[in-house]
């Protein structure tokens, strides 16, 4: 799977390197701005309230 | 040559393991002439799947060590950041009136009405315990995503207003996001805990600490612990409550602190002593 990413990428090494580190700095942020603030909101080990 | 023709009895390594071997081109395995450095080596559907599966679950255990670092470090930075600038924008210290030790008023207060919308900010609160520069806003309504994720504390809608008779009852995390109640256990007995709205300071006093269960909805009633049964008696004190998790990092129970109104102070007169260091 990740074989075929690396070998889709065009470019030297260095160069494909690179790119996945943007890759994944780029999924990393869409987990930390838009997936796991969606994912809290199901986990129950947030609760500070009474009742509810 | 093989080495199977050779006639060794002893499997070698790339013979035990060939999915590892055949993956290729990083070198673990032995260079082979007819896979050239690079290309797509041709594999079989079933190693092809089984080297995927562990691919993915590779991948679904970093996103969840991922969401760890999130849950545990990144909110706090956020949200620290987020409610000392919603304190900045506030920007009540104007109102004050130099250093001048607030007139201790202990007759009934003026009392602001509950803001109809749910995220509304209204007031701030200081607990000179968890520091002397601690001050964290306060926000109508006790939902996660619009009031205790993102502002930090808020107060239990129906319940009194900060200095009403009743109870001035409010919830915020104590750990993560923040955690404005986060040393919620070090609170003692005579403890204060000040409230501010844009005119008055409320000063309280905490009178007890305590443990319940997260349906024990009796502690933010008028009067703590007059459960929805029992009639309720005729409202003389001024009550605050303070609600958070526990214990910490989780959701059990609940930990709960109870105060009563002390004194009231309008701003214009200057700092509660409680806030004088």
């Amino acid at each position: 799977m990740y074989g075929l990413l690396w070998r889709a990428i065009p470019g030297p090494g260095w160069f494909k390197f690179l790119v996945c580190l943007v890759l994944i700095f780029g999924v990393v942020a869409v987990c930390f701005t838009e997936f796991f603030p969606w994912l809290s909101e199901y986990m129950p080990f947030n609760d500070t309230t009474v009742g509810a | 040559m093989t080495h199977a023709q050779a006639g060794h009895n002893v499997p070698l390594p790339q013979e035990v393991f060939p999915i590892a071997y055949e993956r290729g081109p990083s070198g673990m395995g032995p260079r082979n002439a007819r896979r050239p450095r690079g290309s797509a080596a041709p594999m079989r559907p079933v190693a092809w799947l089984i080297g995927v599966l562990g691919e993915l679950l590779v991948t679904a255990g970093v996103v969840l060590g991922l969401f760890v670092v999130w849950q545990l470090w990144w909110t706090d930075v956020e949200g620290a950041r987020a409610q000392s600038e919603i304190i900045a924008e506030m920007d009540w210290e104007g109102a004050q009136t130099g250093p001048a030790t607030a007139t201790e008023h202990r007759d009934p207060p003026p009392v602001m009405k509950e803001p109809p919308e749910a995220g509304t900010l209204f007031a701030q609160m200081f607990i000179p315990r968890f520091g002397d520069d601690y001050v964290k806003p306060v926000a109508e309504g006790t939902d996660k995503a619009t009031v205790l994720d993102t502002i930090g504390i808020g107060h239990y809608n129906g319940t009194a207003m900060p200095g009403d008779l009743g109870n001035f009852a409010v919830a915020a995390h104590r750990t993560t996001y923040g955690k404005p109640f986060n040393q919620i256990a070090e609170l003692k007995a005579g403890d204060a805990v000040v409230v501010r709205t844009k005119e008055n300071w409320y000063v309280y006093k905490v009178t007890e600490s305590k443990i319940v269960l997260p349906q024990n909805v009796e502690v933010i009633a008028p009067v703590p612990g007059v459960t929805k049964d029992q009639p309720m008696p005729e409202l003389t004190k001024r009550f605050i409550t303070l609600t958070s998790c526990h214990p910490m990092f989780s959701a059990t129970e609940r930990y709960i602190v109870h105060g009563e109104l002390d004194y009231w102070s309008p701003v214009g007169e200057g700092k509660p002593k409680e806030l004088m260091s």
